[in-house]
């Protein structure tokens, strides 16, 4: 319940730090921490336009993509304050959760017939299913690590022992920011920012979007960076009460938006078709995290 | 009690013969679905019975050729008869409303409908007989009927072509099968299953090749890779009904075959569960790599068939590997799994196949790239094929979700473990399985997307199509299932451990309560699939309560300033997933047509992919090529003249007579010279 909260409260002010960093970093003063959230709930408030050509999976798709935000948020623990739902492999339902919403936003974006909303839904549909691995490996390497199995007991009983499971910390920490940019579709992969449609990924699946359906859209976005911030948060937290994890969550969360901000200014988009290969990068990493962790429980042959 | 009912179904089989042929039309298919629906009744309540009693158990005395006839129902039978069973009922259902269509071709439909009640119950002997000899008579028919099943078009080139391409398949796996029951025979000089299990319990070594022997008859049935190749060819030939029972129960019936060799056969189940993983990861990644590429949706569906053959033959090699390493967990998860997601695989697969047989009966073809915007000319056909895609994606909140997290929880377990290279395998296993899902996700987001959304890429001469309550309420019948099992996979935890518990492994009672909360800790999910809906429901409420004060119009496609005609801009398949097809690129076999331009004011120009099957290619084709060269050689023998023939024949009877005469004077003279 905790942590259903802190996420909701971070992705209200999460989206202000990264566009502030983003302003500072270019020179310039930039909008109020809350704009991004005030955009959102003036498009709540707007009507909307339909295609002709769409369905009903065009109007239902953004409410079922973000009740399935949602529905993973409330998995995800606090240190050692469980998650709502928590229990055995429950990161397995997380992802697919996760990929229910996409599978929906992506027929949802062929639904409207457009050419350049097809091709967003082609890479969002290829770069999620290699994103995924990178995912199932590190959660797994823990899940060998603690012993357990699922994202509360995993969190709780996580402690590092060694140099080496600092480094493996660090490295699930690298993967999983990386893993949050993709998802969201920012800076290495995607440029929410562009303004040609043929380099979007993600803004061009919501091209006909309008209205509370865009803007829940677009508050799923800073709410996905607070769900995987939180689990970042969570690999530092561990088992501490609640005066020191509730201030340390806020503050993990804020670095990470600062870390988020200044990898989009500082970071070209890769072209397209570096974009797989940049992303088995992260599998490749996720495997040297699997590795560690067999080194640390001595069981390499 | 048992045997009257068992008998019975065989006997109205004999009935059909009598009665079907003569009747027509309209009312030959009510009568197959009457006969059908006594047939599935009856055992629906043996299942129950089974279930609720314990396993039937008799036997008939046999010929002196067969030998005593064992008739085992236990519970892997009875589960097997549930899946064919509910299966046949909703295609026969479904099959009367498709094959109105073809109505005038009496004969045709009356030899079809026959079969099908044929095929029905030799499955359902299939799974109760344990005598080799009529094992094989019964497989034999199933083979056979499920061919003139296939056939039904067989005025068609390519439906004939692929119909004699299965049925020859089906021959080499009835081979595969015949050798290893001979084996059997020879050691032990008995026909009965059970021997095989007292054979490999005094011969653990030989049981492995056993095992492979009717690994490999078995497989070719249930369409693992390499043994597949007959699957993307027979599905897209036959009519709808018979490809959704063909995918969802025929190929189970492979599956039905090595579970049971597993109850039986005794041997290094590490082994096996590594042969039988290592197969199967292969068969999920290769079935869908190709399933993406496919433009016949049939053809692609029947590709995601092998696909989830491989996801169920993961959960068995799991299992066995749990055996094997005495990990009642990975036994549970493992068996459990690949017995459940073969259910939802046949729930889902119907489903898929009868929306596409709508398709294919609105629209006269199965290619994607000409179909497009049907969601709004068939939103019930559109929408239930919605529900089969997320199904089979394994997405929550429906059933394909259930039986993947049996076996991801599994591998999770595995992961655990202390070997090294149990850890490595199950990681990878893991990784083959995510892997699987997202790309199902691409394949189902392309063939659902492409084909219902957006506007028609072609046109479609609409004769007269109407989706009557008819024609989807199997559909709808199939869809509850796919849901019922999605939020209440509890139900089935006790007849799953009851089927596990004939796997050779001892459920013994103090660890019982702990495999119950583990169980119950697995089927939770249900529950929260269950909230997930609710979830979704409620943020639907808000969003009815948020919009309705708002203005809500409607406009063309943004589509950059650009307003004119968007038909032919639309995405298509293949454009869809060409940045996948160019990673996948070294795998694949695509033979492109393409014409370059010469003018500086080009014309029409077109570009046509043709995907094939590497292995296909590699395995089957270039061998026969081969085959064929060496025996042209022959080709003189052929002369057409009759006098030659009889003299081949006379020369055979010769060599047949003296041969082992002339063999055994050969030995008498090796013998007299080694005495010297």
């Amino acid at each position: 319940m905790l942590s259903l909260l802190l996420i909701i409260l971070t992705s209200i002010f999460f989206m202000g730090i990264v566009i502030r960093t983003k302003s500072l970093a270019s020179g310039r003063k930039g909008p109020g921490i809350l704009q991004p959230i005030k955009d959102i709930i003036r498009l709540w408030k707007k009507g909307s336009v339909y295609s002709t050509t769409t369905s009903m999976i065009f109007q239902i798709a953004p409410t079922i993509y973000f009740s399935s935000i949602v529905m993973a948020i409330l998995m995800i623990p606090l240190g050692n304050q469980s998650g709502i739902i928590s229990f055995g492999g429950d990161f397995v339902m997380f992802a697919y959760l996760l990929a229910l919403g996409k599978f929906l936003m992506i027929i949802s974006a062929l639904d409207t017939g457009s050419s350049f909303e097809g091709m967003g839904a082609s890479r969002e549909a290829l770069f999620s299913m290699l994103v995924e691995p990178a995912f199932f490996i590190i959660i797994g390497s823990l899940a060998l690590f603690t012993g357990h199995t699922s994202f509360y007991e995993i969190f709780s009983t996580l402690n590092y022992g060694s140099y080496i499971s600092y480094l493996i910390g660090a490295l699930a920490t690298f993967v999983l920011v990386l893993i949050a940019m993709i998802e969201n579709s920012r800076m290495p992969v995607d440029d929410p920012k562009t303004h040609l449609e043929l380099t979007m990924v993600h803004e061009v699946m919501i091209l006909d979007n309008s209205g509370f359906d865009l803007g829940i859209i677009l508050y799923a976005t800073p709410l996905k960076f607070a769900m995987y911030g939180a689990l970042i948060a969570n690999f530092f937290i561990g088992a501490v009460p609640l005066e020191i994890s509730i201030p340390l969550f806020f503050s993990i969360q804020i670095i990470f938006a600062i870390i988020v901000g200044i990898l989009e200014s500082f970071m070209a988009r890769f072209r397209m078709s570096h974009n797989p290969q940049f992303i088995f990068l992260l599998t490749s990493v996720s495997l040297l995290i699997f590795f560690g962790v067999l080194l640390v429980l001595g069981k390499f042959i | 009690m048992e045997k009257i009912l068992i008998e019975i179904i065989n006997l109205l089989v004999v009935f059909s013969f009598l009665v079907l042929p003569f009747l027509k039309a309209k009312r030959l298919g009510y009568a197959t679905l009457a006969i059908l629906t006594i047939q599935v009744l009856i055992a629906f309540s043996l299942v129950f019975l089974v279930f609720t009693n314990g396993n039937v158990e008799y036997s008939y005395r046999g010929s002196f050729v067969t030998g005593n006839i064992p008739i085992r129902f236990d519970y892997l039978s009875a589960w097997f008869i549930l899946i064919i069973s509910f299966t046949f009922l909703t295609g026969a259902w479904y099959g009367i409303q498709y094959m109105k269509t073809y109505k005038e071709q009496t004969g045709n439909l009356q030899l079809h409908a026959i079969t099908y009640i044929l095929t029905f119950t030799a499955l359902f002997n299939i799974c109760i007989v344990q005598n080799a000899i009529v094992f094989l008579v019964v497989w034999e028919l199933m083979a056979l009927g499920s061919f003139i099943l296939i056939i039904f078009e067989h005025y068609k080139n390519e439906t004939l072509k692929a119909g004699i391409n299965f049925l020859i398949q089906s021959h080499v796996s009835i081979l595969f099968l015949t050798i290893s029951f001979i084996w059997v025979k020879v050691k032990t000089g008995s026909f009965d299953f059970a021997t095989i299990a007292n054979y490999s319990l005094l011969h653990p070594s030989m049981g492995i090749g056993l095992f492979v022997f009717f690994f490999i008859g078995f497989a070719i049935k249930a369409g693992f890779v390499p043994f597949h190749t007959w699957l993307p060819l027979a599905h897209p030939a036959a009519p709808a009904h018979i490809s959704g029972i063909m995918s969802g129960v025929i190929i189970k019936i492979g599956i039905f075959g090595i579970l049971r060799m597993l109850t039986l056969i005794k041997t290094d189940f590490m082994f096996v569960g590594y042969f039988v993983l290592f197969i199967s990861v292969i068969t999920g990644l290769y079935g869908v790599i190709l399933a993406i590429i496919q433009h016949n949706l049939k053809r692609l569906l029947a590709f995601h068939s092998i696909e989830n053959i491989g996801i169920i033959g993961m959960g068995i090699g799991l299992g066995c590997i749990g055996l094997g390493s005495d990990n009642q967990w990975l036994v549970i998860a493992g068996f459990g799994g690949a017995l459940l997601h073969t259910l939802n695989h046949s729930l889902f697969k119907s489903l898929l196949f009868f929306s596409a047989g709508n398709v294919y009966q609105f629209a006269h073809t199965m290619n994607i790239e000409s179909l497009g915007g049907l969601l709004k000319r068939m939103p019930h056909s559109a929408y239930l094929f919605l529900i089969g895609s997320l199904a089979i994606c394994g997405l929550p909140p429906f059933n394909g979700f259930v039986s993947e997290f049996f076996i991801f929880s599994g591998l999770f377990k595995g992961v655990a473990s202390n070997q090294f290279t149990l850890t490595l395998t199950m990681l990878f296993s893991i990784v083959a399985l995510v892997l699987i899902g997202g790309l199902a996700l691409i394949c189902f987001t392309k063939a659902f997307g492409i084909v219902f959304l957006g506007t028609t890429r072609t046109e479609i001469k609409v004769e007269k199509y109407i989706e009557n309550p008819k024609r989807v309420f199997p559909l709808y019948t199939i869809a509850i299932a796919i849901l019922f099992i999605g939020v209440m996979p509890f139900i089935f935890s006790s007849t799953l451990l009851k089927i596990i518990g004939l796997f050779q492994v001892q459920l013994d009672p103090i660890s019982m309560p702990f495999i119950n909360r583990n169980l119950a800790n697995i089927t939770v999910i249900g529950t929260y699939s269950l909230a997930f809906i609710l979830l979704i429901v409620i943020a639907l409420f808000i969003r009815q309560v948020f919009t309705k004060q708002s203005t809500c119009k409607s406009d063309t496609t943004w589509g950059c300033g650009y307003t004119g005609e968007i038909k032919k801009a639309q995405y298509t398949a293949s454009s869809f997933i060409r940045t996948f097809r160019k990673l996948a690129e070294p795998i694949l076999y695509i033979k492109k047509d393409k014409k370059e331009t010469d003018e500086i004011y080009p014309n029409l120009l077109e570009q046509v992919t043709h995907p094939y099957d590497k292995i296909e290619t590699v395995l089957i084709n270039k061998p026969i090529y081969l085959f064929k060269k060496i025996l042209n050689r022959f080709v003189f023998l052929q002369n057409g003249n009759i006098q030659s023939y009889i003299l081949y024949g006379f020369i055979f009877l010769v060599t047949a007579i003296l041969l082992p005469i002339l063999i055994s004077k050969i030995m008498g003279l090796i013998n007299f010279l080694n005495q010297l």
